[in-house]
């Protein structure tokens, strides 16, 4: 078991931080233990010629890559693993099936999962347990990566161990939503996952179901000049804050946070989260004038050198950076760039081009857009942009008050699998700026109504509506 | 860890040692040294090449990061190398990208170049690239994908496979940075989008055509009918007493567009088909606010068969589209800015698309995608309508 209160210390940096040896399952032996003879005339149980066909070609094969982990789990044998050591070739012959018949070879649902806990596990079972027993039961753990999916090999290769010795060995790195996915493990072995992962490897499992989902994070500080604020920092607070309400659903549906430090939205929150934080500044784009000046030499390469595949010519900075503007607030003079700040929209295109001599602001925080969602069942929604700006300052207990503004609200009004987007739309944006106590403002549209059916309150009208009809024939006779 | 059928666990004393809410690992201890040093403080970047980043660092300090492209359903042995690879240059730190990608980073630019060199030396048996770099600046970068038949029960279409051989086609443009602005692929296997589908350059979708098959058994016994009824967009089903007295439903096949949520509440309506199932495109969709505003992807390609195992017309069809914007689109423009900028008649024309009446919307917001302008361009697809009207 784990060093009391010292669970989670993978730090290399650190006195008596936990290293791979300190609990490793597999010796070094098992790990290396097929040669590349061995591996090219393997043949796993279940003949796959159209699979096979998806070994060719320069992209990584996924079919290559799972006939590995097939035989280095025959290799291993049975005695030293936890499900069926032939899962993988099973995996094979069911995807090589679907390949024939064309339709998927998975029941519909399945609900599994660990004690004290609502979600997580996604259950699934194969609809042809007599062709394919060792993949019966395959269900998948979620399991809750760190920001910015940033890993010691010490930590990676632990959970390595326990994805092989209790599950498929098969991994998706990782879901969309942010996930590391174990994918392919019995009910049995649900609980001990769950063990070995708190205990040994630190590391909660992630949110499934009608709860806060698991959150993520773009780079932001740890790698990115554009980061307006600590990204991962947030998403970590965050995550910590709500872990209730990512474990246990108690929502009318799923709920996501995510958090990209400026509006290029590297981790699509404004098309993918309920609560998307997206860094943005106050104050002016810092410029040297030196380096456009540099640019506009064509000293350095524009857009970040991510041009350079193609011959676009010599930079222009008035076609390429003062037109596109979409704004129209900057001028170049020859000499000298200047912004009209007031302005600018911060769309982050002329920071892209030339990110040598154009650097966010230095007074930043976040903006707050709330409903994105995929189609199902209204439509997709992006995010509506709610709250313009916001610091952003550790803990960030301001945030978390304003998302349990949101969740109360959710949780009293929601119908069943009514995502926040959705109830958005039946109660209007007037409803939500009410509840969240923020007085309506113009950058919430993108144009005012054009239809005039506008509702007014009671109150907001002198007299009211309790309307005596003989008062109004006392001025105007049938 | 522990060993054993149930390791730690008893399962006489469920509640013993349970570790519950401990979240994630903290990212702080992950983070390679030239990171945790410069956090925060970076002052630009510039890719070096395809697949080489540099960041430098207020002080001076450079990270230099390597790229490279991942399957994203990845075997435990195959991260093991990853592993092998992090600890032999960069002090064993890697990281996973947004694209599932994977980036290894060090503060010595030979060490990068040596690194990039040996990914790239690394192959399967079968001869794909192990760990191709690139995916930087303006290329074509991993596909954002789903589970398909690998492990989901309402998919139309498989997606590791789909992906694999349009991620083959497009293998050139993963290397290279050759496009006007970054041009994002992804791939949903049904219609529930789970990913980047409703907001990518270019979009593939796994769509059904046939309304589900009623197992009017299950549908009393294991659904919630309510749940079903509700679950409908299109207000298509309705509960009803079969006449052998089974509770159940109806589904009105003229109302029903086949989005198969129905399936996802229940196991009784399902509908996946060989031959009704297949894969529509999108395209036109971005998530930065860089110069315009977001955009959703739009239905560009209603239906194409799943062939499997190497789809080739869907490849076709997105090569098609991905060298008409090349050689089309000015620099920045990202896909469905060109497309926007030239007029959507004009896109079709360019990428030698059929239009047919799929493609014009009918759900409740229709009216707004309309043409309500006499500002249009002439293609062959308005002469047809002209000809078919009687005027020429």
């Amino acid at each position: 078991m784990g060093i009391p209160g010292k669970e989670k210390l993978w730090d290399k940096e650190e006195k008596e931080h936990r290293k791979y040896d300190d609990v490793r399952i597999f010796a070094d032996k098992d790990l290396k233990n097929y040669t590349e003879d061995e591996l090219k005339a393997f043949k796993p149980k279940h003949a796959t010629p159209m699979l096979d066909e998806l070994e060719k070609g320069p992209w990584p094969s996924f079919v290559s890559d799972l006939k590995r982990e097939a035989l280095h789990r025959k290799k291993l044998g049975q005695d030293n693993l936890l499900i069926p050591a032939d899962a993988v070739e099973d995996l094979l012959g069911v995807v090589e099936l679907s390949y024939k018949e064309g339709e998927t070879h998975w029941k519909h649902g399945g609900i599994v999962g660990v004690l004290g806990y609502g979600g997580g596990v996604i259950g699934r079972y194969c609809d042809q347990q007599q062709m394919f027993p060792s993949v019966a039961h395959f269900h998948t753990v979620r399991v809750n990566q760190p920001g910015a999916k940033f890993y010691s090999t010490d930590y990676m290769r632990a959970f390595c161990d326990i994805c092989e010795y209790r599950g498929s060995g098969i991994t998706n790195m990782h879901g969309s939503t942010g996930d590391m996915v174990m994918l392919g493990t019995t009910t049995e072995q649900l609980e001990p996952i769950f063990f070995d992962l708190t205990h040994d490897l630190g590391n909660d499992i992630g949110g499934s179901g009608s709860n806060l989902r698991t959150p993520s994070d773009c780079i932001g500080p740890a790698r990115c000049e554009f980061a307006c604020y600590d990204t991962l920092s947030m998403c970590y607070e965050m995550t910590m804050a709500f872990q209730d309400e990512l474990h246990r659903p108690a929502f009318p549906y799923k709920f996501k946070f995510k958090f990209d430090g400026c509006s290029n939205c590297c981790v699509a929150s404004i098309a993918r989260s309920d609560m998307a934080f997206i860094g943005t500044w106050k104050d002016d784009i810092r410029i040297n004038q030196e380096a456009v000046q540099a640019y506009v030499a064509d000293k350095i390469p524009r857009d970040g050198g991510g041009m350079t595949g193609a011959n676009w010519g010599p930079f222009d900075i008035k076609s390429e950076i003062i037109d596109l503007c979409p704004t129209g607030c900057m001028t170049w003079d020859g000499k000298k760039l200047s912004i009209n700040n007031a302005e600018c929209t911060r769309c982050m295109h002329c920071i892209n081009a030339m990110p040598e001599a154009l650097r966010v602001g230095k007074d930043s925080g976040v903006s707050i857009l709330l409903g994105a969602k995929a189609p199902i069942l209204e439509g997709a929604q992006m995010s509506v942009l709610t709250v313009p700006f916001m610091y952003a300052k550790h803990p960030f207990e301001s945030q978390q008050a304003l998302a349990r503004k949101v969740h109360d609200w959710w949780i009293e009004e929601g119908k069943n699998r009514e995502r926040l987007g959705e109830l958005i739309q039946r109660m209007g944006l007037k409803t939500l700026i009410e509840v969240l106590g923020i007085p309506a403002m113009p950058q919430m549209v993108k144009e005012p109504r054009s239809n005039p059916y506008v509702f007014f309150k009671e109150s907001e009208v002198p007299g009211g509506w309790a309307r005596n009809i003989d008062d109004y024939r006392s001025r105007h006779p049938k | 860890m522990s060993k054993g059928r149930l390791g730690y666990y008893n399962p006489e004393k469920k509640q013993e040692g349970r570790i519950t809410d401990i979240g994630p690992s903290h990212y702080g201890q992950f983070l390679p040294p030239v990171l945790r040093k410069n956090y925060g403080n970076w002052a630009s970047h510039r890719v070096l090449e395809p697949g080489i980043l540099m960041h430098v660092s207020e002080t001076g300090d450079k990270a230099y990061t390597v790229r490279c492209g991942g399957a994203r359903i990845m075997s435990v042995e195959h991260i093991r190398e990853l592993c092998d690879i992090a600890d032999k240059y960069c002090n064993g730190y890697l990281r996973w990208t947004t694209r599932n990608n994977v980036e290894f980073i060090t503060d010595k630019e030979d060490t990068a170049r040596a690194l990039k060199k040996d990914l790239d030396s690394r192959k399967f048996i079968a001869g794909s690239f192990k760990f191709p770099t690139g995916g930087t600046g303006n290329s074509i970068t991993n596909i954002v994908h789903t589970q398909g038949w690998l492990h989901c029960h309402t998919p139309a279409t498989d997606a590791s496979g789909l992906v694999k051989a349009v991620a083959d086609a497009l293998f050139d443009d993963f290397k290279t940075m050759r496009m006007p602005a970054k041009l994002r692929v992804s791939m949903a296997c049904c219609l529930n989008m789970c990913g980047a589908v409703h907001c990518s350059d270019i979009a593939l979708l796994g769509y059904h055509r046939k309304p589900p098959a009623i197992d009017n058994d299950a549908v009393g016994k294991a659904c919630e009918i309510p749940l079903v009824v509700a679950a409908c967009p299109l207000y298509a089903i309705k509960p009803i007493t079969t006449e052998d007295g089974k509770k159940s439903v109806s589904v009105n096949v003229e109302k029903c567009m086949y989005c198969g949520n129905c399936y996802t509440m229940c196991m009784g309506l399902p509908l996946a088909d060989k031959e009704g199932d297949g894969v529509a495109i999108l395209a036109g969709g971005k998530i930065s606010n860089r110069l315009s505003q977001p955009k959703f992807s739009k239905v560009v390609v209603p239906w194409l068969p799943n062939e499997m195992p190497r789809w080739p017309t869907v490849v076709k069809t997105v090569q098609q589209i991905v060298e008409a914007y090349a050689k089309d689109a000015k620099k920045y423009e990202r896909l469905g800015d060109w497309a926007e900028r030239i007029g959507w008649e004009r896109f079709f024309e360019k990428c030698g698309l059929e239009f047919s009446w799929h493609l014009l919307d009918d759900y409740r917001l229709a009216y707004d995608t309309f043409r309500t302008s006499t500002q249009f361009k002439y293609t062959e697809h308005a002469w047809a309508v002209s000809k078919a009207a009687g005027g020429m």
